[in-house]
């Protein structure tokens, strides 16, 4: 895989990482107050700077085919769990990320919350708001990061895709103050979810002995292939869904997909 | 510390793996069997773990929309 693949793949995965950090940001730093919102985030990145800083070097310790069988397999994994939501979601099964929703909740949340310090910060509930929103979604950009620098030997260059990404994100966010819901988030999951499934797969695979025909080339077959499997399990889902009447015990469709969006929604 | 421990594996677990297990355990046998088969039986097996790694995709999808309209 080139460099700007590489770049190109961790910068998606990331900016939808970082759209998400935003939201919670955002609603913690209008509602409450900004200080505390930024002690949040700068206790957060520095945890993410030692988990960078320990699991990067440790992992040009383990000899290359374990590390692929290894990542490989968390990264299929993990890539699954993506694609599936983004199927889900997709075929109308769950309800879409919706960034202005989720902002409107944390808003009114924080509105609720009492106001309170510890430990010399003056509002604890911005500080954890925002401590847990950028640690949380930042693991993921780590992850996502280290998986596919360590792989590739390059953990420098997919340091600089995610640290475009978040800078990206974080100065577009500067400048409209509002969350990014515009961003074709749920696109973007599911095009990052099929990446994240074919890389895994492939190099899970070469970690276990495989020798792919065509070496590197063959994931421009494995990406589509997989990326095609995926619109026709989102296309077979939405033809059941539009033609299949509700099973017993179902609830109806505009109470499910309410239920769907209040209850909060991960990656 | 024991507590603390739980939440910690129950974090990465539901980082990693979600709301389905089945998936894992399926690319986690898949690549065992690929393994088997380059080291044990001299093939070079390629085609099994995106094969399964499709299955268990749709596996999880039938489940999670079973019986929902």
């Amino acid at each position: 895989m080139n460099a700007v693949a590489l770049v190109l793949t961790v910068f998606v995965a990331c900016a939808v990482e970082a759209v998400e950090a935003l939201t919670i940001v955002l609603a913690a730093g209008l509602t409450r107050e900004w200080r505390s919102t930024f002690q949040g985030m700068a206790v957060a990145l520095a945890v993410l700077a030692v988990v960078v800083a320990v699991v990067g070097p440790a992992l040009t310790l383990f000899p290359l085919g374990v590390l692929r069988l290894a990542v490989g397999a968390l990264l299929a994994v993990f890539g699954l769990q993506w694609l599936r939501k983004a199927i889900l979601r997709a075929s109308g099964y769950r309800g879409l990320h919706d960034e202005a929703g989720i902002y409107q909740r944390q808003v009114a949340a924080a509105r609720a919350a009492t106001a309170g310090g510890r430990h010399g910060v003056h509002d604890w509930y911005a500080f954890t708001l925002s401590f847990k929103g950028v640690l949380l979604e930042g693991l993921e950009v780590v992850f996502i990061a280290i998986t596919f620098g360590s792989n590739q030997g390059s953990i420098g260059l997919a340091a600089v895709g995610a640290a475009a990404a978040v800078l990206v994100v974080a100065a577009i966010g500067v400048a409209a103050r509002a969350p990014l819901a515009r961003v074709p988030e749920n696109s973007m999951k599911f095009a990052v979810g099929v990446m994240l499934t074919s890389f895994g797969v492939f190099w899970g695979a070469e970690g276990a002995g495989v020798s792919w025909p065509g070496h590197d080339a063959a994931l421009l077959v494995l990406i589509p292939v997989i990326a095609l499997a995926a619109v026709g399990y989102t296309l077979l889902l939405r033809t059941a869904r539009a033609a299949g009447p509700a099973g017993p015990g179902s609830p109806p469709r505009a109470a499910a997909s309410t239920r769907r969006v209040t209850s909060g929604e991960g990656s | 510390m024991s507590r603390w421990i739980r939440s910690f594996g129950m974090f990465w677990y539901d980082f990693i793996v979600g709301d389905d297990w089945r998936g894992a355990a399926v690319v986690a046998v898949a690549l065992a069997g690929t393994a088997l088969l380059v080291h044990a039986a001299g093939l070079n097996p390629w085609w099994l773990l995106p094969l399964c790694v499709l299955a268990a995709l749709g596996w999880s999808l039938r489940r999670a929309t079973a019986g929902k309209g």
